[in-house]
Parts: C-alpha cells; structure tokens; sequence
C-alpha cells in the first residue's frame, strides 16, 4: 500500500442515544484507527454524534439500481401486509 | 425575485433539507429505460444517486464543479491561516483556527461526493496541483491586516453562502448533502467576520480606517466571485436543466448587494460604489459591475497571489509527504503482524466488533 491508495472508508455516526446509526459520507485512512480519528474530527465537529462505525468502502456489497424493479417488485402486490387491506365490521372495539 | 424580501439563509438550507425528504417521498411516475428514468427524477426534483445512471457529460459538469469547490476549500485555508499566528487575541486565535479548520473539512466533504462519481481524490489533487483545475479566485487576493480577516467572514464567506446555499438543492445526491452540511457550519464564518468588522468599525479611529480598508479592497473580487456575467457564462444554461445550478450569476449577485448594503450601514462602513443606489422600480439595487478583465486575468494565473498559493499548496503537500508514507507502512506492518500470529488488529480504539455486538 503506497501513501497514494489508502483505502475507503464509510462512515457511520449515531446522533444520540437511541438513534440508529446513519451514513454520513467517506473519508481515506491507511487503517481502522485512523479511519476513527479522521471521521471524528471530520464528521463529528459540533458534537453530532456519541458513537461511530467506519466500514471499509470495498466491504459493502449494494443492490443494484438496475435491478430496482426486479429486486423489489415481489414485495409490491401484497397489499394484504398492511392492516389497512383488511376491513373491520362497524362496531368492533380494540381491534 | 429576491427584491426586498431577503429570506433568511439558514432558512433556506432547512427547506432544502425538508424538500429533499418530501421529494423523496413522491413518485416520479418514471417509465422504463434509463434515459427516461433520468429526466423523471431530474423532473421531480427528486435526487440522482451513485449508481444511477447518468448523461456523460452531466456527470464531468458534476466532477469539474465539485471538484472546483472542493480545490477552493483547500487553497482559501491560506489567506486566512496567514493571520493565526498573529491574532489580536487567544479569542480570536481559537475562533480563527476552528474557522481553518471547517474550511479543511468542507474540502474533505466535496472530494468525498466527487469520488461517489468515479473519479479518485488523488487524480484530482494531482490536477490541482499541476495547475490543470482551477480554484476560486478570490484566494488570490492577499491579506494584508487583520481587517481583511473580517472582511473575507462578512463578504467572501457571505457571497458563498449566497451561492451555495442553492446548490443544497442540487439535484446530485452526494453534492445536495454535503452542501447542507457545509451551508449549516458557513454560517458562523460569516457571522464571525462581521463581528470583527463590527468591533473595529466601533473601535479607535485607526481601527475604523482599517476596517473601511478591508472593505475597500474585497468589495470588488468579491462580486466577481459570482462569475461572469450571464450573456458570457459558458456553463449555465445547461447545469440549469439539469437543477445542478438553480439561479443565474447575475441574480445570486443582485442578492448578495442587496444583503450587504443593510449589513454595511449596521457596520457604519461605506461599500466602494458612488453609484449604489435603490431602484425603486427594479426593487433593488443598481451598482458598478466588478472588472471582469481582472477576473479573467486572475482566472488565467495573474492575480496578486496564484504563484504564492500554488507553491504553498506544493509545498505543503511534498512536506507531508513523509505523513502519508508513514502511516501507510505503519498499517502494513501491522496488518503482517496480525496475518503471522492468526489475531485481528490489536488497538482497542478500532477492534472490529463481534457478531452481534454492535455498540
């Protein structure tokens, strides 16, 4: 690994407790620890965040735009997942 | 459009970021093809990603304009690093240095969303470097005294903040997030100038004339940084269709005169131009264009500063040199120890988290 090709990172920040993790951009870093410094003063400058993940770019394996329609169309004609599909008879309590 | 009526800035940068999520929610109603698919997003205000595809050219427009910006971030460290030594107080000295520091991280932001295009940091700092692509050119200006510390807060920062804070909208995805993200820090770059120009202009008779000074001196670069006029701007009309460019150079500069003559008169500070003055049937302010002769030579590399900037950056980057190799071989060594004796990284503040642990 030359100076030239420090790998990507992606970087994750949890805003505050409770909240899930979020991605918030990129940075280089020639390893894990370094990709944590940088992402704090990077990211974090105003407190934005308690906790951070860094994942290296090559790491993540993505969908594919292309595939949008095919990938995700199964889950569009079961309109039956959703309680609004169901109707309930006049009077029925609690349910 | 703007007139009298100004809006509030970081307003502004709020709706972007709530009419992103609201676009987001919508349906483009877009039909198969990939070209198709392009134009119904773009159409719907909605935001291209990473891997969509996209025209060519809409793509090398992005590239050259983000990186332009980022290269900007970079080089603006140094007119105004040039004072942190000399700060009139430790105040001053700590704001100045967080201030140096936004800028570094900005640059950070926009060679990150450029990178999502294709294109690697590296290449474009080489370009940079060798002179291939341009900054802004308002970092050619020098800063003579601590006056111009405030005066690039109050008029460099304020008229990139007025020409940023459209590009929030851009429809880029990347771009759009990191500028929300930049708009919100700015804010406080230009406030802090102005407080600076505020104190002076209220202070001693010679800190006054300073402050008048510095205004003199950045008025004018500062309304060339909108660029050309529209009938000689070569790149707008399509970054227009294509919502990377969401109002023309002479309306961003039209506003930003507008912002900036109420500003002055709270400073008690005079703007440079006999001929400002209210157009009360246009509802706004006519003034002297800036000499867009200048702009062009110090485009071209003759402004007061290039060489001084561009050798600084050089030189910056050959010293660091030494850094960047360091911890490259650092992570190699460790990465071979590790591979030898079968265990992971060792330093506690990166373990790799196990399965099901994630904190």
């Amino acid at each position: 690994m030359s100076a030239n090709d420090w790998p990507l990172w992606e970087v994750f920040v949890r805003p505050r407790r409770g909240l899930s993790h979020g991605h918030v951009g990129s940075l280089h870093a020639p390893d894990a620890t370094m990709a944590l410094r940088n992402a704090r003063d990077l990211y974090t400058r105003r407190q934005e965040g308690v906790s951070i993940w860094v994942v290296p770019a090559t790491e993540i394996t993505a969908s594919s735009p292309d595939e949008k329609d095919a990938f995700f169309d199964p889950a569009a004609d079961k309109v039956y997942r959703h309680p609004t599909f169901y109707e309930v008879p006049e009077g029925t309590q609690h349910l | 459009m703007y007139g009298n009526d100004i809006p509030d800035l970081l307003g502004e940068v709020d709706a972007a970021e709530t009419a992103l999520r609201e676009a987001a929610a919508r349906d483009t109603g877009a039909t198969h093809g990939e070209v198709a698919y392009f134009d119904a997003v773009i159409q719907a205000d909605q935001k291209v990603e990473p891997r969509d595809w996209m025209p060519d050219s809409y793509r090398k427009t992005l590239i050259r304009q983000i990186a332009q910006h980022a290269h900007s971030e970079i080089i603006g460290m140094q007119p105004e690093g040039n004072w942190i030594s000399r700060a009139p107080s430790l105040k001053r000295k700590a704001i100045l240095l967080a201030k140096v520091q936004d800028e570094a991280g900005h640059g950070l932001y926009l060679y990150a969303a450029a990178e999502t295009l294709g294109v690697s940091r590296d290449e474009l700092v080489d370009l940079l470097l060798a002179g291939r692509q341009k900054y802004s050119s308002i970092f050619n200006y020098p800063t003579l005294t601590w006056a111009d510390v405030g005066a690039i807060g109050w008029l460099v920062d304020g008229a990139a903040i007025v020409n940023q804070v459209p590009l929030c909208r851009c429809s880029y995805g990347p771009y759009a997030r990191a500028m929300i993200r930049i708009c919100k820090e700015e804010s406080f770059h230009q406030r802090q100038g102005f407080e600076i120009l505020h104190t002076l202009s209220h202070g001693t008779e010679a800190q006054r004339a300073m402050a008048q000074d510095a205004v003199d001196r950045w008025w004018y670069p500062s309304l060339a940084m909108f660029g050309p006029p529209d009938a000689d701007s070569t790149h707008s009309e399509q970054s227009m269709a294509w919502k990377i460019k969401r109002f023309s150079n002479d309306e961003l500069r039209q506003r930003f005169v507008d912002m900036c003559v109420q500003q002055a008169g709270v400073l008690g500070l005079t703007l440079p131009d006999p001929d400002l003055r209210w157009d009360e049937e246009r509802q706004a302010h006519d003034y002297t264009q800036p000499d867009y002769d200048e702009l062009m030579r110090v485009i071209k590399g003759d402004g007061p500063c290039n060489r001084q900037r561009m050798a600084h950056r050089r030189r910056a980057h050959d010293e660091g040199a030494w850094v960047r190799e360091a911890a490259a071989a650092y992570a190699k060594k460790k990465e071979s120890l590790n591979r030898n004796s079968g265990r992971g990284p060792l330093t506690s503040a990166a373990a790799p988290v196990p399965r099901g642990e994630l904190p």
